[in-house]
């Protein structure tokens, strides 16, 4: 896969009364899916509303398909999709409105697609914006958001709120998209299974900064919880554990290199005095809150 | 004694809870009458449901492994150990089997497993 970069971020500051988004550098590669996870209030919205010129930053830079989006705001926005977590329509207008007002401000809207993505999402053309459930509306977004052909999907969590069942359709769609159509996507959320499903890199965001970023399968390959008899594990070993916990029952750390130490731990696994746990995104994440 | 339950493992949870307490008393790590904790406080610490460890509790007393005495708490019972030892003979027959199994597959006899097993014997030996 080519390796060009579709979004390049350096040092983007923002600062608030109370908030400083601080040193944030990322970049997404043409054709990958990023997640950015973070707690309520660590500066994924921010970052966001960044990359969308919605506010501006005190430092830092942004690139985005080579140009500055300051200077090119038109036509980087042409290439860009973006679902937020509010959805902002007419209530009074229909669909089929909504979809006819939207499109004459993209050059390469695709009338077909979006009439099938209505019929794909069941969303009645007639029906009124204010008649749709939370869940039909975010699927007008994405309906509206994919209907102009853009390179690259921003999504400031876009399920939050929604049943499984719809959030897994929307996941099940982003992933087609970004694998058939060579497509990026930069997408925030709080509900990490659903970056765990899809995200091919995972950028973990805490208090305005970026605490990690990597391969999300490397992140799960080497994170590991550590449950050990006490006296099983070599000092190195223990020493290098965080979140390290003393029960009853035996301890447990977190590792996140665990495929350096797997070898020493063979011996420890073999007798049973040593186990090892996978660990979801969740639980980084909140080793990061409490670390 | 330490256990450890985790979610992914695909056995039941009071099955991960009543193998790990009887691998304690069949090693000797849990010794006849010995105090097993309360079913909250191993609700607490590991973080599982009551119900499944009143479950783990009533399966290994009904095979024999713990008593319960009414107010006082469950104890490790005084048990024949040759039928333990059996069980985990036959635990190990299966392990084996599925090793036999495998060798059988790449061509490798028997006696080759058997020379390996030798082997790590030896050198586990004084470990």
């Amino acid at each position: 896969m080519e390796n060009k970069n579709v979004l390049e971020v350096k040092n983007l500051r923002k600062e608030y009364k109370e908030f400083t988004l601080d040193n944030v550098s990322f970049s997404v590669p043409a054709g990958y899916i990023m997640g950015i996870i973070g707690p309520n209030g660590a500066g994924k919205t921010t970052t966001i509303k960044l990359l969308m010129n919605l506010i501006k930053p005190e430092g830092g830079e942004i690139n985005i398909f080579g140009l500055d989006p300051r200077k090119n705001e038109k036509e980087v926005k042409n290439r860009i999709g973006y679902v937020g977590e509010e959805q902002y329509f007419y209530q009074n207008k229909t669909v089929a409105w909504t979809g006819r007002f939207v499109s004459q401000f993209f050059k390469q809207w695709n009338n077909n697609k979006f009439n099938a993505f209505l019929e794909d999402f069941k969303l009645s053309r007639t029906k009124k914006v204010k008649e749709l459930s939370r869940g039909m509306k975010v699927k007008l977004s994405f309906a509206i958001a994919l209907s102009h052909q853009p390179e690259l999907l921003i999504l400031d969590e876009p399920t939050s709120g929604l049943d499984p069942v719809i959030r897994r359709e929307i996941l099940d769609l982003l992933l087609k998209t970004s694998r058939e159509e060579n497509k990026s996507v930069i997408i925030s959320s709080h509900i990490t299974d659903d970056l765990a499903r899809i995200a091919d890199i995972i950028t973990f965001m805490i208090n305005g900064k970026i605490r990690l970023t990597g391969e999300k399968d490397d992140l799960l390959a080497n994170w590991k919880r550590i449950h050990y008899k006490k006296g099983a594990l070599s000092k190195n070993i223990t020493a290098s554990l965080n979140n390290v916990q003393d029960q009853v029952f035996g301890s447990s750390g977190l590792t996140d290199h665990y495929l350096k130490i797997k070898d020493q731990l063979a011996d420890g696994i073999g007798k049973e005095e040593i186990k090892v746990e996978n660990l979801n995104l969740d639980d980084i994440l909140i080793s990061f809150v409490k670390g | 004694m330490f256990i450890v339950v985790s979610h992914q493992n695909p056995e039941p949870m009071y099955k991960q809870v009543t193998d790990q307490i009887k691998d304690a008393i069949v090693s000797g790590a849990l010794k006849p009458n010995d105090k097993l904790p309360s079913i909250r406080s191993i609700s607490l610490e590991l973080n599982i449901s009551i119900i499944t460890i009143k479950r783990a509790y009533t399966d290994l007393e009904k095979e024999g492994y713990i008593y319960t005495r009414s107010g006082l708490g469950s104890f490790v019972a005084d048990l024949n150990r040759e039928k333990m030892r059996s069980e985990k003979l036959e635990e190990f027959r299966r392990e084996l089997k599925n090793i036999v199994l495998k060798a059988k597959k790449f061509n490798i006899p028997a006696e080759d497993i058997l020379k390996i097993i030798h082997e790590i014997q030896e050198e586990t030996n004084g470990k």
